[in-house]
């Protein structure tokens, strides 16, 4: 099994590799996975007044196809409203980093670090969960 | 220095072929190239005498007679005639089988498929941390209707050596047949079937730089004699134990390979012990949350497995991509499940998942190994930049917890 190279490209050149302050304003963090599974996925996300992603990182613990989906993730929220990154499917991850079918998982941890990191921010804003299918009630 | 890479450090799961050897196999193939069976003709008693000969480096690599070699397939065939030979044999007298933990795949899957199928009760017998079979476990685990003990003698993964000789007396004393896979421990340390009490044994060649197909079973036939029933009918081959022409090339090779083993072996085994040590020390010096798993007094001279703390294995893979290794974690499997054999040690499974191994040979140079050491502690501390488990662990935070939400 040969990486894919857009895999091998996010590994060797990870985008928004980082963490935010934790009380930084308009932050919200979302930890997903579990270390005896060997997937832990931390994504951060910085959003505006406007409910606009300004800024995002993140942290893994996991495989490259691992890093990779959460580093692609990122890279995505940046510019992205709430609802659009509420709507981010896995399988768009799993498309465009030609994912073989035995880490697709590690592209549905990441659609829930995204989740698991909106659903933070707004929970710690106050805010109310903008209208999305399958949403959970949050607040 | 020069270094060729890509660097192969993965020496236990495979083997180049000594150059020796493959000239010792070239002349099987187009000139002497008879059947060992043909009794009839100079073409058929030169192939014979080959093989003859093959037989007897095989045998005296393990301390056994010509007459107690099976050549197979490999180990995981010789493991298969073992077993089920055994069970199929003696299975009027009892149908209970005493493994180790952490035997071979082959051995575990063979034996649970016969747990499945044929009504053979299986006891495991655990293993401490080290990896080590107490020979106490093994007689408390013995019955009067068992048959069978197995113990893999040397522990592919993390390299443990087991008590051979402690455990035979035990089996002996309790009239149990004695299997060990020695696939890992042939041509790597001394192996005696007559001093450790072994009945029957499986080896592979191209695991000590002999050719890829060919391996052996070694069938006790003195105090007891083992009987076995064949696998593979259709001639009666090596006794009637195992039908089929043999592969005269892959069986001169693997006695070559034997002899070399052999002959090299105290010189060899105390050099890349050094390399060994060398890549441990190396790697420790410069890294902290590094393991060292299995035992370290009890171990294969090449072998070194460790677990490196908040990094995730195939993606150390992937930062070493240089470096031919091999990794316990359950992203390098089909399965998705970490390896067994690391959990069997008591070990959380996140350092399962954090587990690499490096396995040194006759080819490795010291340039290789340094080269590995600076790699591997400069990809340990890149992943550690990116682990949230890093991360966590420096603010002081108790991972162990931290309630986790998987899905």
């Amino acid at each position: 099994m040969a990486y894919s190279d857009k895999v091998l490209d996010h590994y060797n050149n990870p985008r928004n590799m980082g963490s935010f302050t934790k009380d930084e304003e308009g932050v919200g963090t979302g930890v997903v996975g579990a270390p005896e599974c060997g997937d832990v996925m931390k994504l951060q996300v910085k959003i505006n007044d406007d409910g606009i992603i300004e800024d995002a990182k993140f942290k893994t613990f996991g495989c490259g196809s691992a890093i990779a989906s959460s580093s692609l993730a990122t890279e995505w929220l940046k510019g992205r409203t709430v609802e659009q990154a509420m709507a981010l499917k896995n399988t768009a991850i799993v498309e465009e980093l030609n994912l073989p079918p035995v880490k697709i998982h590690c592209s549905i941890l990441a659609e829930d670090a995204i989740k698991a990191a909106v659903n933070d921010y707004l929970e710690k804003s106050g805010k109310k969960a903008p209208e999305a299918p399958a949403e959970k009630a949050e607040a | 220095m020069e270094i060729k890479l890509p660097i192969y450090m993965d020496y236990q799961s495979t083997t180049p072929m000594d150059p020796e050897v493959l000239q010792a196999m070239l002349p099987y193939f187009t000139e002497t190239f008879g059947h060992p069976a043909s009794r009839n003709h100079s073409f058929g008693w030169a192939a014979e005498q080959a093989v003859d000969a093959a037989r007897g480096q095989v045998a005296e690599l393990i301390g056994a007679t010509p007459k107690e070699v099976v050549f197979t397939s490999g180990a995981t065939e010789a493991i298969n005639l073992a077993l089920k030979g055994v069970v199929e044999m003696y299975g009027e007298k009892g149908r209970h089988v005493v493994v180790s933990a952490i035997d071979s795949r082959p051995v575990l899957d063979v034996l649970r498929r016969l747990a499945r199928e044929e009504g053979v009760e299986l006891t495991e017998v655990p293993v401490d941390k080290e990896g080590l079979v107490s020979p106490e476990d093994v007689k408390a685990a013995i019955r009067p209707d068992t048959i069978l003990v197995s113990v893999m003698m040397a522990n592919n993964e993390i390299g443990t050596i087991q008590d051979m000789e402690s455990i035979g007396r035990v089996a002996k004393e309790a009239g149990v047949i004695l299997f060990t896979d020695a696939s890992e421990a042939a041509g790597k340390v001394p192996v005696d079937v007559q001093a450790m009490g072994i009945d029957l044994l499986a080896l592979t060649a191209h695991k000590f730089y002999g050719p890829k197909g060919v391996g052996a079973l070694y069938v006790r036939r003195k105090g007891p004699r083992v009987r076995l029933s064949p696998q593979i009918d259709g001639g009666g081959h090596e006794r009637g134990m195992r039908s089929g022409t043999l592969n005269v090339p892959g069986v001169v090779g693997m006695g070559k390979a034997a002899e070399l083993c052999r002959q090299l072996m105290p010189e060899e085994s105390a050099r890349i012990q050094a390399l060994r040590d060398r890549l441990q020390n190396g790697i420790l010096e410069r890294l902290d949350e590094a393991h060292v798993n299995g035992s370290q007094t009890r171990r294969l001279p090449h072998n070194l497995n460790m677990s490196f703390a908040f990094v995730e294995g195939e993606s150390m893979l992937m930062g070493l991509k240089e470096v031919a290794l091999a990794s316990g974690s359950a992203c390098t499997t089909a399965t998705l499940e970490p390896s067994y054999v690391i959990r069997a040690l008591g070990t959380t499974d996140d350092l399962a998942h954090s587990s690499i191994r490096f396995s040194l040979g006759r080819f490795t140079t010291e340039d290789e190994v340094d080269y590995v050491i600076e790699h591997v502690a400069a990809t340990v501390n890149r992943l550690r930049e990116m682990s949230p488990l890093y991360e966590m662990a420096k603010e002081g935070i108790d991972l162990s917890k931290v309630s986790w939400k998987a899905d």
